[in-house]
C-alpha cells in the first residue's frame, strides 16, 4: 500500500491585506493571521481522498520552518493526516533548499507519492515540486486538477495554458496541485481533540547535514505601482466616446 | 556567442509569442542578442519563426522524437546539457516555463528567479510576490548561472526583422521513460484571438449565471475581435474552461484594452490584469473594488450594457 507525503507551508492567510514595511525590509507579518498555504491544503485533501478510496495506507504531513508551524501541522492532523514531521529552522528557506530537505525525508520515509501545492501564496515561486522531482530523479506532474492511481502509475490531468493535459507517470512521483482538484474539508472539533494525540516529530534542520542557506539576496521590497484613479461614465454612449477618445475601438 | 539562452515555447508547429517577450527581457543582459533553443520532433518551421525575430543571435535546434510534447522531465536534461555555455537561461512564466524551468535549475544546483518583471542590473531583478501586492528586488550572487522565468505581461514582444542562423545541436543525454504524454484537451474558443496575445480582452464572471449566458459576451467579443477571459468563480462554476481563467493562479495578461463585466475585483484577479493598457469596469455594484483600478467605470446591469454595446459597435 502506498504512502503519501504532503507538504504544508505556513503562510500569511489569503484574506490578509498585505502591506510592505516602511523600511522596505519585507512585508508586515507581525500579528497577522497565518494559515496553511491553500494549495497545500488541497494537496492534503487529495491525499486523504486517495487513502479513503483505498489507494494509500498512510498520509504524512511535513512542514519546514519555525516551531509555529506546529499549528498548521496540527490542523493537518485534524483534517486526517496520520502523523506529522516538522523540520525546524529559523533560516529563510528557498525552494531549492526545501526540495533538498524533502529529499532527505523521502530517503527515510520512502513515499510513493509526494503531494505539494503548485505554489505558495507568499513568495509565488512555483518551484519546489519541480525541483524535488529533479533531485529525486522521479516524474513530476504539476498543476493537477485530477489524479487517478492505478497499478504503480498515476494519470494526472494538468491545467495548462492550452487547456487540460493528461500525462501518465510511474510512481513514485511528485504531484503539485491546482485549485480545482478538490475542495478541502472543514475540520470538526472532535478531530482537533484527536489530533492532539497524533504523533508530531520535530527534527532540527541542522541534523540533516545539508546546506540550506539562501543563495539569493532580497535587496528591498516595495509596494506595487498604483494605477491612476479613473473616471466614471454615465451610460454606454459615454463609454464608447471615452474608448474612441483613447483610440481603442479599431 | 551570446550569454543568454532562451527556451522557446511552441505548440509543435508555431512559436508562442512568449518567446518574443523573453527576448525583450534579455536585451539589457546581452546587447549582442540571445540564443534561442527549439526542442521539438520537427524543428524547422518553429526555428525559422524564431530566427526572424530581432535580438536573436542564433537559433539552436534539438530535434528528437521524444521532444514531440513538452514533458519537463524529458526536456530539462537536454537544456542542462546546453546551459553550461551560458550565463543566463530564460523561459517564459507560462505553464510551459513554470513546469520546466525549476527542473532545469535544480539539475544545475542553482535557485531560480521566478517571474522577472524588470531587469535592474546584470544580476538584479524585480519580481512580484503576494499576488503582486509587493515587489521584491532580488540579487543573484556572482559565479552561478542565472536561471529565471520571465513574467511575459511585463515585456512587449520584440519586433520581426531578424535573420539569425539556425544550427542543429546533437545532445547525447539519457532521457527518462517514466513520464508519458497522453492527450491535450482544449476548449473551443472559435476563431477568437488567443487570450495571452489579444489586444482586446473581455472578461466575464459567475454572475452571468450560466454557460449559455456567456454567449452574449462571446457575441460582443466577436464583434470587437476580442479574446474572452473569466474570473476563477466562473471557471469553478463550470461556465467556461480553465484556460480562460485570469489571475494569480491563471493567466497574467496585458492587452491594450481589458473590459471586466461584473467582475468585483478580487485581489487574485486584479494581479492578472494590472498591466493592461486601459481597464474598463462594468458592474452594477458601484462599490466594487474593480472600480479602484479601472480607468473607465460604468455602473450598470450587464444584461443591458452588453447587448447595447454590441448594437452600437
Amino acid at each position: 500500500m502506498d504512502k503519501i507525503l504532503v507538504g504544508l507551508k505556513r503562510v500569511v492567510d489569503y484574506n490578509v491585506r498585505i502591506r510592505v514595511k516602511s523600511d522596505g525590509s519585507g512585508v508586515v507579518t507581525d500579528g497577522v493571521k497565518m494559515s496553511i498555504n491553500p494549495f497545500d491544503e488541497i494537496a492534503l485533501e487529495e491525499a486523504l481522498r486517495i487513502k479513503e478510496r483505498g489507494d494509500a495506507s498512510e498520509v504524512i504531513a511535513i512542514s519546514i520552518g519555525s516551531s509555529d508551524c506546529q499549528q498548521q501541522l496540527r490542523t493537518g492532523l485534524a483534517m486526517g493526516a496520520d502523523r506529522a514531521i516538522l523540520i525546524e529552522t529559523s533560516q529563510e528557506i528557498e525552494p531549492l533548499a526545501a526540495a533538498g530537505i524533502l529529499l532527505k525525508i523521502i530517503d527515510k520515509e520512502q513515499p510513493d507519492i509526494v503531494l505539494l501545492g503548485k505554489q505558495a501564496i507568499d513568495d509565488d515561486n512555483n518551484q519546489t515540486g519541480q525541483m524535488l522531482a529533479a533531485l529525486w530523479e522521479r516524474p513530476q506532474a504539476t498543476f493537477a486538477s485530477k489524479i487517478e492511481i492505478s497499478e504503480g502509475t498515476a494519470s494526472v490531468t494538468r491545467e495548462v495554458d492550452a487547456g487540460l493535459e493528461v500525462i501518465n507517470v510511474d510512481l513514485p512521483a511528485v504531484i503539485t496541485t491546482d485549485l480545482r482538484l478538490n475542495e478541502p474539508r472543514y475540520v470538526k472539533l472532535p478531530d482537533i481533540m484527536k489530533a492532539k494525540k497524533k504523533p508530531l516529530e520535530v527534527i532540527n534542520a541542522d541534523e540533516l547535514g545539508i546546506d540550506i542557506s539562501p543563495q539569493f539576496t532580497a535587496v528591498s521590497h516595495e509596494a506595487p505601482a498604483e494605477r491612476e484613479k479613473g473616471i466614471i461614465v454615465d451610460d454606454v454612449d459615454a463609454l464608447i466616446a471615452a474608448l474612441k477618445d483613447k483610440d481603442l475601438l479599431g | 556567442m551570446s550569454k543568454v539562452l532562451i527556451i522557446a515555447e511552441h505548440d509543435g508547429t508555431n512559436l508562442n509569442q512568449s518567446t518574443a517577450r523573453c527576448l525583450s527581457c534579455a536585451q539589457p543582459l546581452d546587447a549582442s542578442g540571445a540564443d534561442v533553443v527549439v526542442l521539438a520532433s520537427q524543428c524547422t518551421a518553429i526555428a525559422e519563426q524564431a530566427a526572424g525575430l530581432s535580438g536573436v543571435a542564433r537559433v539552436i535546434t534539438v530535434e528528437r522524437a521524444e521532444n514531440e510534447h513538452a514533458v519537463a522531465a524529458i526536456i530539462a536534461p537536454q537544456i542542462v546539457a546546453l546551459a553550461s555555455d551560458y550565463d543566463y537561461v530564460l523561459a517564459p512564466s507560462t505553464t510551459f516555463g513554470k513546469d520546466l524551468t525549476p527542473r532545469v535549475a535544480a539539475l544545475m544546483g542553482v535557485g531560480q528567479v521566478s517571474d522577472i518583471m524588470s531587469v535592474e542590473g546584470p544580476r538584479q531583478f524585480k519580481r512580484p510576490i503576494y499576488a503582486g501586492n509587493a515587489v521584491v528586488l532580488v540579487e543573484v550572487p556572482e559565479g552561478q548561472t542565472i536561471v529565471a522565468t520571465v513574467r511575459v505581461a511585463s515585456f512587449r514582444p520584440v519586433a520581426a526583422g531578424g535573420q539569425a542562423t539556425i544550427t542543429a545541436a546533437d545532445i547525447s543525454v539519457d532521457l527518462p521513460a517514466h513520464t508519458r504524454f497522453v492527450e491535450l484537451k482544449s476548449g473551443d474558443s472559435g476563431d477568437r484571438p488567443d487570450l495571452q496575445t489579444a489586444k482586446v480582452v473581455l472578461s466575464g464572471w459567475r454572475g452571468l449565471g450560466s454557460e449559455e449566458n456567456f454567449g452574449i459576451l462571446y457575441q460582443l467579443a466577436d464583434r470587437m475581435n476580442a479574446a474572452v477571459g473569466a474570473s476563477r468563480a466562473a471557471v469553478d462554476a463550470g461556465y467556461v474552461p480553465n484556460e480562460m481563467q485570469v489571475g494569480q493562479t491563471g493567466k497574467i495578461i496585458a492587452p491594450d484594452l481589458y473590459m471586466a463585466f461584473g467582475i468585483s475585483g478580487a485581489i487574485q484577479h486584479l494581479t492578472g490584469i494590472k498591466d493592461a493598457g486601459t481597464i474598463v469596469a462594468i458592474n452594477k455594484d458601484g462599490e466594487a473594488p474593480i472600480f479602484e483600478i479601472a480607468d473607465i467605470g460604468l455602473v450598470g446591469d450587464l444584461f443591458d450594457v452588453i447587448p447595447e454595446l454590441e448594437k452600437r459597435l
